[in-house]
C-alpha cells in the first residue's frame, strides 16, 4: 500500500484517486477549488455503484471514499511517497506548483506528471528533483483503461521508473514506455485529429455527429473523435493543441477557432454539461 | 405516473438520439446507440428527475434495458418511498 497524493481533483484527478483507492492505496486528494472536490467525491461514488452494472467488480464505495482525505492545501501531501499531478493543462498552473510541491513534500517523494502534451523533462526541471520526475500519461476514464504511456524524463532514475512501474502494476495498468517529447504517442496523433474534425464542423463540412458517424460506421471506432473531445474536455484539447503549437513551432498544430470559442463559452464537454454534445450533469 | 416516466425517460433518451426510433419495449441495448456513459447518464437522469436513490441491487443493466423496465424501476423506487 502506497501513501499517494494527487493534486487537481477534475476529470482525471478524479479517476486516478478512485483507481488507487479501489486498489487499496491511501489517497490524499487536493485542489485549489473546493468545488471540484465535492464534485469529485459524488462522481466517485456514483462510479463505485455503478461499477458492477458496467461490467466491472463490485465496488464498496463507502470503503474507498474512506480511503481518500480531501483538502484545499498543498501541505496535506507532506507525507505522501509519490504525489500524481492533474491540473489543468497550462504551463504557468503547472510550473508554479512543482514549484511548491518541491517544497512541500519529502525530499524522496516522486512526483508523476500526468499532462497531455508537456515534455517531462521540462517539467522536471521546475524541480530540485529530476531524478524523482517521471511521466505517465492515463488513459480516461482511468479506472476502465488497462494501459498507459509510461515516459522518462531527461534525468529520470531507475529508482524512479521501477517505483512508479510498481505502482501502476498494482493499479493493474499496462506502462507502455516511450520517449519524452511533446504529446508523446497518443496525444501527438490524437489531438491532430480532434482538432481537425474540430476544424470540419467550423467550415461547414459537416456537423458533429456526422463527423463522428463516419468514423463510427466507416472505420468501427467506438467512439468517433468529437464525443472523444467531449470526453476529454474541450478547453483540455485545446490547451493540449496550444503546447503542441508552442513546443514544435510547426503550423500543422494551429488550434481550430471554433474549439477556443467553446472554450471561452463554457462547452467543454462531458465535465459542464456541454460540448458537441448535451449531457445529463452531475449537478 | 408509470406513464408518465415512460413519457419523461423517452423524452431524455430521443433528445440525446432523435434518429433512433424504438419502442417502449424495446432493448435500447441492443440496438447498439447505448454504451457505458449513456448508462451512467441515465441513472444520473433517473435519480435526479424522480428525486429518488436507486439502492446498488437494483443497479444493473437488466433494469434499464428498456423504457417500461426503467419506469418500472422508477414505480417501484417510488412506491417504496410512499409505503
Ligand atoms: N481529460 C483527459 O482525458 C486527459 C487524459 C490524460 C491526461 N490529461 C491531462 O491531465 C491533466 C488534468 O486534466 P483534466 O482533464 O483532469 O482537467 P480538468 O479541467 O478536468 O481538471 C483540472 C483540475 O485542476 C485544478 N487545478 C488547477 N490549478 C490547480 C492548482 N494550482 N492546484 C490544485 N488544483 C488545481 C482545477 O481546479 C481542476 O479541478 C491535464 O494536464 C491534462 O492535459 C487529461
Amino acid at each position: 500500500m502506497t501513501n499517494v497524493g494527487v493534486v487537481g481533483a477534475g476529470v482525471m484527478g478524479t479517476g486516478v484517486a478512485q483507481d488507487l483507492a479501489q486498489k487499496g492505496h491511501t489517497v490524499v486528494l487536493v485542489d485549489n477549488n473546493p468545488d471540484a472536490l465535492d464534485a469529485a467525491l459524488g462522481r466517485i461514488e456514483l462510479e463505485c455503484r455503478m461499477s458492477r452494472m458496467l461490467g466491472g467488480p463490485e465496488v464498496d464505495a463507502a470503503a474507498v471514499l474512506a480511503s481518500i482525505t480531501v483538502g484545499t492545501s498543498l501541505e496535506l501531501l507532506a507525507e505522501t511517497e509519490v504525489v500524481i499531478e492533474n491540473i489543468t493543462e497550462n504551463w504557468d498552473l503547472k510550473s508554479a506548483l512543482y514549484a511548491q510541491l518541491d517544497l512541500v513534500c519529502k525530499a524522496d517523494t516522486v512526483f508523476v506528471a500526468n499532462t497531455s502534451a508537456i515534455p517531462i523533462t521540462k517539467i522536471a526541471a521546475l524541480t530540485s528533483r529530476p531524478d524523482k520526475v517521471m511521466g505517465v500519461h492515463f488513459m480516461n476514464p482511468v479506472p476502465m483503461k488497462p494501459a498507459c504511456e509510461f515516459i522518462p524524463g531527461y534525468h529520470t532514475s531507475e529508482q524512479t521508473k521501477e517505483t512508479v512501474r510498481a505502482l501502476l502494476e498494482s493499479m493493474g495498468k499496462k506502462p507502455i514506455p516511450v520517449n519524452d517529447a511533446s504529446g508523446f504517442v497518443s496525444n501527438r496523433v490524437l489531438m491532430l485529429t480532434v482538432n481537425e474534425a474540430a476544424f470540419l464542423v467550423h467550415e461547414g463540412v459537416a456537423d458533429a455527429k456526422t463527423v463522428d458517424e463516419v468514423f463510427r460506421s466507416c472505420f468501427g471506432h467506438p467512439m468517433g473523435p468529437l464525443e472523444t473531445a467531449d470526453l476529454i474536455g474541450v478547453d483540455t484539447i485545446l490547451y493540449s493543441v496550444e503546447v503542441l503549437y508552442e513546443q514544435f513551432n510547426d503550423s500543422k498544430y494551429r488550434p481550430c477557432p471554433l474549439l477556443k470559442k467553446m472554450t471561452d463559452a463554457g462547452l467543454h464537454g462531458r465535465k459542464s454539461g456541454q460540448g458537441f454534445y448535451s449531457y445529463q450533469s452531475m449537478g | 405516473m408509470s406513464n408518465d416516466a415512460c413519457t419523461q425517460i423517452r423524452t431524455f433518451i430521443t433528445t440525446k438520439f432523435p434518429d433512433v426510433t424504438f419502442s417502449d419495449e424495446e432493448d435500447i441495448f441492443a440496438l447498439g446507440f447505448v454504451n457505458s456513459l449513456f448508462a451512467m447518464e441515465l441513472v444520473m437522469f433517473i435519480e435526479k428527475a424522480f428525486g429518488t436513490r436507486i439502492p446498488n441491487e437494483e443497479l444493473h443493466l437488466g433494469n434499464f434495458r428498456s423504457v417500461s423496465l426503467m419506469a418500472d424501476l422508477v414505480a417501484r423506487q417510488t412506491s417504496a418511498a410512499v409505503g
